[in-house]
């Protein structure tokens, strides 16, 4: 195990320890744009996916990145759009 | 100079700052004023992560990719544009199925390279697991999916020996979790890996399939969680750290999530996952069944009682999702106020699909969520509410929870409707509900059943009230 993994690994537990700080206190209103808005942000695969689909290895590796990236940025954009939609009906005030 | 200004540490900075507004988005999510901005932020994070990565040096060719990007994109802004609010529990599964899917892949295309460089054994563990992870994510999401859209049956599905078979297969997993590392079997790389493929998938289905419709708040919970450590396995592999801290995060909010929704049905995460609850048909604890009878109501009669009615609690449930009456009830909770009653709404953690799946549906129908509150706020103020309006809930109002140590929730913290003076149930037939579970606050000497729709009840309502006018 490299020194740059067990550095990885020091940045993992940090960020769990951040993760739960931070979440725990989302109000249970909120728990459905939470969970749309956490879930586009688990599509950051995509930046792993791009690098494996453009370094033009062989035919299979950049199918298989190109397909990695398709869905991740479906999982990104399309769960940012609908977060956004959910989050615009919590914050509208006028009452008609 | 150029030392300080080459690609590579403008890479690294890009990162730094995309985590950074990761964690300032989530933290922005807490309040509901400022939660399109902390989306809105989350976002340019994203944007950002995926410019930088578009300067990487190892990217030769970017025909390909632009096109999966550019797919990706249309395809998700189609379905997040066009969804109904209805739909999005079995929406948010879907992406999750796809965030999965793509870890699963990525460790795949990233195993073959190494078949030359000699693969160091911890790069190998990550590869395993982002596959292992991400591939129980895409299944599980998937048949989570089928059943929340209703293309699956919802009712737990169990055969024999289920438990055996997945702790076999989990060993199987285990195993080359330890055998790919370890270099055995050289030659059949690409063997292993689809081996480990199938055994994920495989699990993903068989450990949502056993899952009742009603315990879908914590699945989708828990898969969510996955989907962020699958992203995190993926960062171990290619030693990337803001795959890391962007994929802890989400995986503790998915933990946290899941954490609630247990709680909130006082159940363990294991009870959930593999007691296929309510694939009984009888679960309902035989002493329990139904003492008097019930007693129907007409909307006429109805309405004298509603417009009589001071104070009012609305407990939405399944059912309002399933008939969308979200819209006709924010209308008669407005014809109540007007009428001079305080309008509340109870909402119950676990009642719906997903995590806060009543608190989107009230909100698309305008409902102030200042009028939302949770069971240990109203139940204290119970006794001095003069109408309890029960809308396709069971489980969630059911007394036994309280008092019914033979009934399979008992324990549950529920909703006390059965303690208002009067208890509306809006209820589509006495058929018994999802979990099977005999529900005695339908038989309670408070209690009116008012059978139909949900939406066509309420709309009727409604429409009493104007004709009263």
């Amino acid at each position: 195990m490299s020194g740059e993994f067990i550095l990885l690994l020091f940045v993992l537990a940090l960020a769990i320890f951040l993760g739960f700080e931070l979440i725990s206190k989302v109000p249970s209103t909120l728990h459905t744009p939470l969970m749309s808005g956490a879930n586009a942000i688990s599509g950051i695969t995509l930046v792993g996916a791009l690098q494996a689909g453009g370094a033009g290895q062989d035919a299979l590796s950049i199918g298989l990145g190109v397909a990695a990236v398709a869905f991740a940025t479906i999982n990104v954009v399309g769960g940012y759009a609908v977060t956004h939609r959910m989050l615009r009906m919590f914050s509208r005030k006028d009452r008609s | 100079m150029s030392d300080f200004f080459n690609v590579e540490a403008l890479t690294g900075l890009g990162y730094i700052l995309a985590s950074v507004l990761f964690i300032f988005g989530l933290k922005q999510l807490s309040s509901p004023n400022s939660a399109i901005r902390g989306n809105l932020t989350s976002a340019c994070g994203m944007l950002l992560a995926v410019l930088v990565t578009l300067l990487d040096t190892g990217i030769l060719d970017y025909r390909w990719i632009g096109l999966g990007l550019a797919l990706g994109a249309l395809i998700g802004l189609v379905i997040a544009l066009r969804v109904q609010m209805t739909g999005m529990p079995q929406l948010v599964a879907l992406f999750n199925g796809f965030g999965g899917v793509a870890s699963l892949l990525l460790g795949a295309v990233e195993f073959a390279p190494m078949q030359v460089q000699g693969p160091d054994g911890a790069v190998v563990v990550a590869i395993a697991l982002a596959v292992l992870i991400g591939g129980i994510t895409f299944s599980g999401s998937l048949i989570a999916f089928g059943k929340l859209a209703e293309i699956l049956p919802g009712r737990p599905l169990l055969f024999p020996g289920q438990q055996a078979f997945n702790v076999l297969l989990l060993l199987a997993a285990l195993g080359l979790l330890i055998v790919m590392p370890l270099g055995l079997w050289e030659g059949q790389r690409v063997e292993l890996l689809i081996g480990l493929v199938g055994i994920a998938l495989l699990l993903g289905i068989l450990a949502v399939i056993p899952i009742g419709g009603a315990d879908m708040p914590v699945v989708i919970s828990l898969l969510n969680s996955y989907s962020g450590l699958a992203a995190c396995a993926a960062g171990f592999v290619i030693l990337n750290k803001v795959l890391i801290v962007a994929g802890a995060l989400v995986g503790a909010a998915g933990l946290i999530l899941t954490g609630i929704m247990c709680k909130a049905m006082n159940r363990s995460l294991a009870n959930v996952l593999f007691s296929g609850f309510g694939a009984g048909a009888d679960s309902g604890g035989a002493g329990a069944t139904s003492g008097g009878e019930v007693k129907a109501l007409s909307i006429e009669d109805a309405w004298y009682l509603l417009e009589a009615a001071r104070s009012v609690v609305v407990i939405p449930g399944y059912g309002m999702a399933v008939a969308q009456a979200q819209h006709a009830v924010r209308e008669l909770g407005e014809l109540l106020e007007a009428n001079g009653a305080e309008v509340r709404y109870g909402i119950h953690p676990v009642a719906g699909r997903m995590p806060g799946h009543m608190n989107v549906l009230l909100a698309e129908a305008n409902v102030d969520y200042d009028r939302l509150a949770e069971p240990q706020d109203i139940n204290p103020i119970m006794e001095t509410v003069d109408l309890c309006i029960v809308i396709g809930a069971n489980d969630v109002v059911n007394p036994d929870a309280r008092s019914n140590e033979s009934s399979p929730i008992y324990g549950m913290p529920v909703l006390e409707a059965d303690r208002a003076r009067t208890v509306f149930v809006l209820k589509r037939s006495m058929a018994s509900g999802f979990s099977g579970i005999d529900n005695p606050l339908f038989y309670a000497e408070n209690t009116r059943m008012i059978f139909g729709d949900a939406k066509d009840v309420v709309s009727a309502l409604v429409a009493e009230f104007k004709g009263s006018e």
